[in-house]
């Protein structure tokens, strides 16, 4: 039963792919599917954390790392699927299929952060690529004009990109070492006499790891795809899917390269463009999904500052900043899923006076946006704090400043959204109302992001062993 | 660690911190608006009733921190929570217990909508600012500071005047922006010092160019806060839209929290860099004064006029500072204590005036004397205070301010003395307006005189303008041992440096 939540996954996969073959398929049927099958699936990821094994001749290692991503995803997957349960951007006679394709998708991620081989790595990432791919352009067509389309081919093109890049650096990393083991790799890898080709063939996979993180130069699909996609889809794509990366990008930075003061020098540099990007375009967004969106490119700036240490402190801070920031992601997209009323994409105005129609919501809403601000005593804050402090302990000053800095720039659009919350009037907008479990959902969110920023010395010692494992 | 003197038994400053924190929390579930004002009530006055155990158990021989309590929180980054209170802090601390019941009942009437809510922002404030006070532990101190922009800002921006969007979003902007790199500097001196306890990162033989830069990461932060002339902008624009509460907690409090900073942490963590940086700073200071009267000067706003007078009298308080002498210091520290009692005072009554006339217009308030004779006797006493008048609370603060800075360098206290004249001119040319005004008076006869409920609010503040104005030794014993070794340790400091400094000559 070491790979229960998979199997979780694929059965509730498969008994969705049974509901859709009806001439009529049930919207009901297939959220309440779905529904039971997510939060079987955080259960089951719950039951087998402790459990470890290694199946299909290595290739497949469950451990303490692969199980805490594992429960992270199960935990997020289950208030997607609460919080979205109204899937008001998607045709009901899709929606069996919707949440097919949504499930196989996390299915990748899940058998992502388990795979320690080549080749399973680069099938469950497609897995799950490719399901995601399919749910963008699933959208109800409302404007006429085809932006889902438009999103989810600007998604496709960039993403098989990335993958090419990423399956070059991947055959370079074999033929130089004669392995797909990762294992086997570093082990080879780590006797010396390393060539340069080892630097470009890491850096040409973590780029696949980057266009998932959305770090610059990777960033480009952004904010069209999150503006493109239907509200609970972009909520998806935000969240999910950086888990698997940081749990990739993490395993592969331990490949010893020989050159690790330019891969550092390198992700510094990447990390500032990714956080000015990121920020200073976010400064003039309207749409809340596409300002969310580069608020993501900032963050992943900030990871990458994380994983720039290369040491277990370093990487054991970025799963507790990758945490905390998927947390507060999922409170606002639990706010625009539901504030949105046929699924129509939600602008900053639209948030007008929601402490008024709202006070829930908005109270989420204002907890999310001010932990990614990163304001005390919220998760976001001290995964800020954690970072900076072991990017400065590695001597990076400038960076830290400039980083610093770029927290103060965040916080104007992140505010101008409170502000529109809580001090402009509704107007003609009327109340929202919400289903009670969407609202317990969102008050599990800010216990979350309170709880985790104000008690971090556990969550971040356990990721930090967990980490060990791996070094 | 022995700088702590553990409180062993019960945890006061804790329970100080989180009472109100626990009262908000109530307030999540019953939310009847009556039951809120009457809660909010309780509960301030319950935490300023249990603060006074702080002054009768307060040794104030030692220069140690008291009630002090330890527990272990982040122990991979050797993060403590650690919560202690000195001769610096005590003061400020009793401060903010003591004048958060009157924000309450200042807020019985004029805050009619959201009632809950707004009592919960008050609670929470509550817990923050207390906490702010007796941190001893950096990423604790930090985690309060910041944190408390949060419900300031939603005091500003539900409950403010018509321009509340720009004022409370430039408010926190401008604190916020000022605190980002307070943070790295935090982080900076835990890597060198080992630790964030606070008092083991002080007197640390830092480098002269490490300290300079912390120092100016701590003193934009700090002055952001005060708000120390060129820094002071979001201050007016704050003050005049906050509602009466908030002005009351701006003025009295969170202003202190920049002094208050400067004094605990500039000068023992970055004593060399102080000692270069002091004179441009004392020059800002005569700056603030001197802008911040003439401007009140020229004020039709009566909220901005006592906003642009607190720049001024925050001017007094880095002056006391930053001359680095006993009289100075504590001449300050009491100065704060004054500021927050007068100008809160002073908010207090425009709050009223408000109450009746919905406008903070000069104009609109002139000639109310006749009809509100118990209110403009308060107002006179808290303008009399404002500028300094003998027998008043300032009076003490600006003159040991003024002694301290004439024993430091003549010019600039005469610099500073037009400052003291400037102030009785704006505010006697306040209360002449309010209290006769002139031939054109509007008719103010619908007026009626402050009720019992606000004599009760106003009456401990006059006691203490006239307490601390006939008798302020108690309060100089207060925090003459801990501001006395500072200024020995500065010495002590001097000196070796320049013993250090001799071989190279």
């Amino acid at each position: 039963m070491v790979i229960l939540p998979e199997l979780v996954l694929a059965a509730g996969a498969l008994a969705l792919f049974l509901v859709s073959l009806s001439k009529t398929p049930s919207a009901q049927t297939a959220k309440s599917v779905a529904m039971v099958f997510g939060l079987a699936t955080f259960a089951a990821t719950l039951f087998a954390f402790q459990s470890q094994g290694s199946l299909f001749y290595g290739a497949y290692a469950v451990d303490q790392y692969s199980q805490l991503f594992k429960a992270l995803i199960g935990f997020s997957l289950a208030l997607l699927l609460v919080f979205g349960q109204n899937l008001k951007g998607i045709s009901p006679n899709v929606r069996p299929e919707y949440y097919l394709f949504f499930l196989l998708s996390v299915l990748g991620l899940m058998l992502l952060v388990s795979s320690v081989e080549l080749i399973a790595i680069f099938i469950s990432l497609e897995l799950s690529s490719f399901a995601l791919y399919l749910l963008v352009p699933m959208r109800d067509d409302r404007t006429g004009i085809r932006v889902q389309m438009e999103a989810g081919m600007k998604y496709v093109l960039f993403g098989v990109m990335a993958t090419g890049f990423m399956l070059y650096g991947m055959s370079l990393l074999f033929g130089l070492t004669g392995t797909t083991y990762l294992k086997d790799i570093i082990a080879f890898l780590a006797k010396g006499d390393l060539q340069p080709t080892v630097v470009v063939a890491v850096l040409l996979v973590l780029a696949g790891f980057f266009y998932k993180l959305a770090v610059f130069p990777m960033h480009f699909w952004v904010p069209d795809v999150y503006q493109g996609a239907s509200n609970e889809t972009a909520g998806f794509i935000a969240t999910l899917p950086k888990f698997g990366a940081v749990a990739l990008l993490i395993r592969f930075l331990t490949v010893p390269t020989g050159q690790s003061s330019f891969l550092i020098e390198l992700m510094a540099v990447l990390a500032l463009c990714s956080m000015f990007y990121g920020n200073l375009s976010a400064l003039v967004q309207k749409d809340l999904k596409r300002m969310l969106g580069f608020s993501g490119i900032a963050h992943a700036g900030f990871v990458l500052l994380g994983l720039l240490a290369l040491d277990q402190e370093g990487y054991g801070v970025a799963i507790y900043y990758i945490a905390g920031y998927v947390l507060m992601n999922l409170a606002c997209f639990l706010v625009i899923s539901n504030v949105s009323r046929e699924g129509e994409n939600v602008r900053i105005e639209d948030v007008n006076g929601l402490y008024k129609r709202q006070p829930v919501l908005a109270f989420v809403l204002a907890v999310g946006l001010f932990g990614l601000a990163g304001i005390p005593p919220f998760v976001g804050f001290m995964g800020k704090f954690m970072i900076l402090t072991s990017a400065l302990r590695a001597d990076h000053v400038v960076v830290v400043c400039l980083a610093a800095i770029n927290t103060a720039i965040a916080i104007y659009y992140y505010l101008s959204v409170v502000k529109a919350a809580y001090t402009a009037e509704p107007g003609e907008r009327p109340p929202v109302t919400v289903h009670p479990s969407i609202q317990l959902a969102g008050v599990v969110l800010v216990l979350a992001i309170t709880l985790l920023g104000a008690l971090p010395a556990r969550f971040i010692d356990f990721a930090s062993t967990v980490v060990q494992t791996l070094l | 660690m022995d700088l702590l003197l553990i409180k062993e038994g019960f945890p006061l400053l804790s329970f100080l911190i989180f009472l109100p924190l626990a009262g908000a929390l109530v307030l999540l579930f019953y939310r009847g608006e009556a039951f809120a004002r009457l809660w909010a009530l309780l509960i301030t006055s319950l935490t300023a009733v249990c603060s006074l155990p702080l002054l009768f158990g307060f040794d104030p021989t030692s220069s140690k921190y008291q009630f002090a309590e330890l527990y272990t929180w982040i122990p991979r980054l050797k993060i403590n929570y650690i919560v202690g209170m000195d001769g610096i802090s005590i003061l400020l601390v009793l401060l903010t217990t003591l004048i958060m019941p009157f924000c309450v009942l200042a807020s019985w009437k004029y805050i009619q909508q959201r009632v809950t809510p707004f009592m919960f922002c008050l609670l929470v404030m509550e817990t923050s600012m207390i906490g702010v006070f007796v941190a001893l532990d950096f990423v604790l101190f930090y985690i309060f500071w910041e944190f408390m922009l949060i419900p300031m800002y939603l005091l500003i921006a539900v409950w403010g005047g018509p321009r509340k969007a720009y004022a409370s979003i430039k408010f926190f902007l401008y604190t916020l922006a000022g605190s980002v790199l307070l943070l790295v500097a935090i982080i900076a001196l835990y890597l060198k010092s080992g630790s964030f306890f606070i008092p083991e990162m002080m007197w640390q033989p830092y480098s002269l160019t490490f300290q300079v830069l912390v120092f100016l990461a701590f003193f934009l932060a700090f002055a952001i806060k005060v708000p120390m002339f060129p820094f002071h902008t979001w201050l007016p624009a704050a003050h005049v839209e906050a509602p009466t509460a908030g002005s009351v907690i701006l003025a009295s409090v969170l202003l202190k929290m920049g002094t208050y900073g400067m004094l605990r942490f500039c000068l023992p963590i970055t004593p060399d860099a102080t000692m270069l940086l002091a004179q441009p700073i004392l020059w800002l200071s005569i700056a603030g004064i001197l802008y911040g009267g003439f401007t009140a000067l020229a004020q039709q706003d009566m909220k901005k006029l006592i906003a642009y007078s607190s720049v001024g009298h925050m001017g007094f308080v880095t002056l006391g500072i930053f001359v680095l002498n006993s009289r100075g210091i504590e001449g300050a520290l009491l100065q704060m204590i004054n500021h927050g009692v007068t100008t809160g005072a002073l908010f207090l009554c425009v709050g009223m005036i408000y109450e009746r006339t919905h406008s903070r217009e000069l104009a609109l308030a002139t000639g109310v004397g006749k009809y509100m004779p118990w209110f403009v006797t308060f107002l006179a006493f808290f303008s009399l205070s404002s500028f300094g008048f003998p027998g008043t609370n300032s009076f003490i603060g600006e003159f040991l301010v003024l002694a301290g800075t004439f024993e430091y360098n003549t010019f600039l206290a005469l610099a500073a003395i037009p400052g003291a004249v400037l102030a009785a001119a704006y505010m006697l040319r306040m209360l002449q307006k309010i209290v006769w005004g002139g031939t054109a008076n509007p008719d103010q006869s619908y007026l009626t005189d402050i009720g019992v409920r606000e004599i009760a609010v106003l009456t401990p503040f006059l006691l203490f303008v006239f307490w601390i104005g006939l008798g302020p030794q108690p309060f100089l014993d207060l925090m003459h041992t801990s501001v006395s070794t500072l200024i020995d340790q500065l010495h002590h400091w001097q000196q070796h440096q320049q013993v250090a400094a001799v071989p190279w000559h």
